[in-house]
């Protein structure tokens, strides 16, 4: 028995109760998928919520804050020399590189110079954790699209660059070895020699990657017209380092910025790519692996001798002044911006690390792309996750 | 290999047939299990470990070689984890159905010419119908996991796996033309009797007319197995493991097991199709001694054909699902069909 | 509430800042055209500059100014590219030395209408600011590779500005972190939620008067670490009663 009698509204409801039925047949249902931020494509703790139709992306929202630690409010409650330990940790793969900067803002406070010897071994060690950091990627990148073996290969060397660094430092991942005006040692005993023996090596890998990852078609397929950055997007989004020189803006630092490191008196490149695409940033990686080869080796020909360390204060009070130094990192452009009130501790420091910038273009980037792009483009913007979260 | 005990025993006494039946069991488990163990340990261990500039495992026995047993009994151990919203039978049968159709296609793969578990006049037909039925079991995998990624794994998987069956089997065609049956004793007995050119030194095998089939039937093989670079249902960067992300312990075992089987008995397939099979030149082809020799020759065979397989596994990165359907629909059908066509024509001239 | 440092340091440093100005107009020409191109489109939206010759270079904003200015930058002056964006608490911080003063204080005898943002107690750096919150933020020009650090004073202690969304849309995820560890909302901003924290938290962890609570529990040993050299200036004097 139906309580509706009337054949009119028999009929409304059964004409409604089709349509129905004919939307739910059409649309189909999306899929919210939640990508980390327990994940094997995420190295680390980035999550990324993606709205699926079928397999291709919606909308994409990357949710973070899993691993801040907050280095901005600790800072301000460390002195100078006690910061860098902290800043190691922002990229862990290439840590000397994140004590530069900020050694140099405070050395531009405080109106110091690190000696020449200083600042030459300075820019080996900034380019060789360069080379540790990017070597990384360039086989990480293979098992984000499938292939496990260049990563193995990419582990075995940076091994020894990441011996050389320690043979200096002392420590292989956290150097903490910079110090505003200098170095704390000097060099020891055949490590040019040896690590010019290392550089071969990493030349060896570079030519490997280049046959075995970038040479291979389905890599090309797979990372070629996809993730398209366009160069006024990529700058407006403050993107760096590879990521926008592979998008055809012919900027870096090293040459550009010209701050403390001797970049300028080495001969090198800064290569670009116009595609933007994220075949364009591995391959503009992979020759910045092989430029910064070619620095280090001219870096070791060329240190001069004298001290590696300034006439500085025991205890390190930086005049009140406002610094801002970027220097041109494995990960891109990273900044201090460094407040000073004339104290021990830094008043404000604002850390202004690469991939942060580099992550926030994805929900404009990974829209309309396919799930399995999603991991080939993050891999290929090459975030490390405390990088992001600091 | 069943038969060879099989027979011999008869000779010797008669058995009932739920004798036979248990021994047939047992010799059919032993010729899916060796295999694999062998294909594990050889390629998964070690060789994937020396080409990524490692030793892989030492610890367990001489170089290793007991490791397969120490994972198996880790496996074993663990807990068996079932989410709580699954669809528990169809979760629970999942990894059974899978491996039901690895032990149905080992049963058409002859090692001898006596040796063989079943001789039936239509065995290519059979194997290629039954490494179909993965596929639903791997479908049941990926939805009652009710997990995004086991669904999306399996929607994957068998997509691909409808996808690739074609040119696994126009790819078969050739070679049952040229042989001109489908009953798979024959095709070796073809080979073995064959002659290349009025030459019957190594008889003929099929990989040399037959080179293009060979090709694709690998590359479908590659898909079949969901391996790189065709391993989108469980390509771990993406979506975990794909339909395999639930599973654990005992289960996740028999997932595993069924892959590295059926990459085994798909390398038989390749090398009885295309390789000659059992048959190795310079002894007679209806000796006995085969009976005795065939199995091994096979599984030399097969470990050849499983090194490309697994070369390929460890070198490439993987296809794009739109990407890997373009290949199968684009480029292996067409040329499987240009193949086919190619065969028949030269048969009838020939 | 003592002030950080004395009076004639503070003129001191001011004086100094002031004659980098003065030495800046001859020599920056640079940047001296692009504070002039700034001063002609914002007029009064531009309140103050301050270059360091071939180095660096701050401008001050009217907060009412402040998307008019990215406006002006990214479609006049070529400053497409969006470097960062973030903020400074000026106020001092009330909990003493184990955070940033000189001289220790305990927040019992330093309650918070002690220490209010007035203006008199604040010191801001360079370009000067006369209120608690400024805003910061920073652009470049990708062909000449100039780069110009921009601020603005927010008033009030719940400060909000537009966004920069609009303009550079790379300031989004900027603007959310402002929000979230300064408390500076903006407006128009398409996403305002939390970047790091857990949604349900309280509290702007970068403004001086959030508490870092380990440094509450327990005193950074680190503080008493810096020791005097033998014979070394007595700047340190402060340090030297507490150890």
């Amino acid at each position: 028995m139906t309580a509706v009698s009337d054949p009119r509204q028999m009929a409304y409801i059964a004409g409604q109760a089709s349509d129905a039925r004919v939307n739910v047949e059409i649309e189909t249902e999306g899929m919210t998928l939640n990508i980390g931020p327990q994940h094997p494509a995420t190295h680390g703790t980035l999550r990324i919520v993606v709205r699926l139709d079928g397999e291709r992306v919606v909308a994409a929202e990357p949710i973070m804050g899993y691993m801040h630690r907050g280095y901005e409010k600790l800072a301000e409650v460390r002195t100078y020399p006690q910061v860098t330990t902290l800043v190691n940790r922002i990229d862990w793969l290439g840590s000397f590189a994140n004590e530069v900067p900020f050694i140099l803002a405070a050395e531009r406070l405080m109106d110091v110079e690190a000696p020449p010897r200083a600042q030459w071994i300075r820019t080996a060690l900034f380019e060789l954790s360069r080379i540790a950091n990017v070597v990384l990627f360039l086989g990480d990148m293979g098992v984000q699209l499938g292939a496990v073996t260049p990563v193995f290969f990419a582990f075995r060397d940076r091994e020894f660059v990441l011996n050389q660094i320690e043979a200096v430092t002392g420590g292989r991942f956290h150097p903490n070895f910079d110090r505003i005006g200098g170095l704390k040692d000097d060099l020891p005993k055949g490590w040019i020699d040896e690590t010019k023996g290392v550089l071969g090596r990493i030349r060896k890998f570079c030519d490997e990657m280049e046959g075995l990852v970038a040479g291979n078609e389905i890599f090309q397929s797979r990372t070629r017209g996809i993730g398209v950055i366009p160069a006024d997007v990529g700058l407006s989004y403050g993107l760096s380092g590879a990521n926008i020189r592979a998008s055809g803006v012919d900027w870096d630092l090293r040459r550009d910025g010209g701050v403390g490191l001797v970049h300028n008196e080495l001969d090198w490149k800064v290569w670009t790519h116009p595609d933007g695409d994220s075949f364009a940033r591995y391959w503009v990686r992979l020759q910045e692996v092989r430029e910064a080869c070619k620095m280090v080796e001219q870096l070791l020909d060329g240190i001069p001798t004298g001290p590696v360390m300034a006439k500085v204060p025991r205890i390190i009070k930086v005049p009140a002044g406002e610094a801002y130094v970027e220097t041109e990192n494995p990960l891109g452009v990273m900044g201090y911006y460094v407040v000073s009130k004339g104290d021990l501790v830094p008043y404000r420091v604002k850390i202004r690390s690469a991939s942060f910038n580099n992550v926030s273009i994805t929900p404009w980037l990974l829209e309309g792309t396919y799930l399995p792009d999603v991991v080939s483009i993050l891999a290929s913007l090459y975030f490390i996750l405390g990088d992001i979260d600091r | 290999m069943s038969s060879v005990l099989t027979d011999s025993l008869t000779m010797a006494v008669e058995l009932a047939w739920w004798q036979q039946t248990g021994i047939r069991a047992v010799v059919g488990l032993l010729a899916v299990l060796l295999p694999a163990g062998t294909l594990v340990y050889l390629f998964l261990f070690k060789m994937m470990s020396f080409m990524q500039s490692r030793l892989g495992p030492m610890e367990a026995g001489p170089y290793g070689s007991l490791q397969l047993l120490a994972e198996v009994g880790k496996f074993l151990q663990k807990e068996d984890i079932i989410p709580a919203k699954a669809d528990r039978i169809v979760f629970k049968a999942a990894p059974f159905v899978v491996l039901i159709s690895t032990f149905l296609l080992v049963l058409v793969i002859p090692a001898g010419p006596d040796a063989w578990f079943i001789d039936v006049d239509t065995g290519i037909f059979l194997a290629l119908a039954v490494s179909s039925i993965s596929v639903i079991g791997i479908l049941m995998a990926g939805w009652a996991s009710s997990s995004k990624y086991s669904l999306l794994g399996g929607l994957r998987a068998a997509g691909q796996l409808v996808a690739y069956e074609l040119p696994l089997v126009l790819a078969v065609m050739g070679v049952v033309i040229q042989a001109g049956t489908l009953n798979v004793q024959e095709i070796v007995m073809a080979q073995a009797t064959g002659e290349i050119f009025g030459w019957g030194g190594i008889g003929n095998p099929f990989i040399f007319t037959q080179f293009l089939g060979f090709a694709i039937f690998l590359v479908a093989v590659q898909a079949e197995l969901t391996q790189p670079p065709f391993d989108m249902p469980v390509a771990e960067s993406e979506i975990v493991t794909g339909y395999l992300t639930e599973y654990t312990g005992l289960r996740f075992l028999l997932f595993f097991i069924g892959e590295f089987a059926t990459a085994g008995i798909f390398s038989a397939l390749a090398a009885t199709l295309f390789l000659g099979g059992w048959y190795v030149p310079g002894i007679d082809p209806t000796s006995d001694l085969f009976n005795v020799i065939g199995p091994a020759i096979l599984l030399g065979k097969v470990i050849l054909v499983a090194f490309l397989i697994f070369w390929f596994r460890f070198t490439y990165p993987r296809f794009r699902e739109d990407q890997l359907q373009q290949l199968a629909w684009k480029v292996l059908i067409p040329l499987s069909l240009a193949n086919i066509v190619l065969t028949g024509v030269l048969k009838v001239v020939f | 509430m003592i002030p950080l440092s004395s009076p004639d340091t503070d003129t001191g440093s001011d004086a100094l800042i002031e004659g980098d100005e003065v030495v800046a107009g001859a020599t920056d020409g640079q940047r001296d055209a692009l504070i002039n191109a700034l001063g002609d489109a914002l007029g009064g939206g531009l309140i103050e500059s301050h270059v360091e010759p071939d180095v660096d270079l701050w401008v001050r904003v009217d907060v009412a100014a402040w998307v008019d200015t990215a406006q002006v930058l990214r479609d006049r002056c070529s400053m497409s590219y969006f470097n960062f964006l973030s903020a400074v608490d000026w106020m001092p911080s009330p909990y003493g030395r184990d955070m940033d003063a000189q001289v220790d204080l305990s927040p019992e005898t330093s309650g918070d209408e002690d220490s209010p943002a007035d203006a008199t107690s604040l010191e801001t750096g360079v370009a000067g600011g006369e209120t608690r919150f400024q805003l910061l933020a920073r652009v470049h020009d990708p062909l000449s590779h100039l780069g110009v650090t921009v601020k603005a004073d927010l008033v009030g202690d719940a400060p909000e500005v537009d966004s920069w969304t609009g303009v550079y849309p790379g300031a989004n995820w900027h603007e959310r972190e402002a929000w979230e560890m300064f408390g500076i909302s903006f407006r128009n901003h398409p996403n305002q939620i939390h970047l790091y924290l857990p949604s349900h938290f309280e509290g702007n962890p970068l403004r001086k008067d959030y508490p870092l609570l380990a440094r509450r529990v327990k005193p950074w040993p680190g503080i008493v670490d810096v020791e005097l050299m033998p014979g070394g200036d007595d700047s340190n004097e402060a340090l030297e009663d507490e150890s």
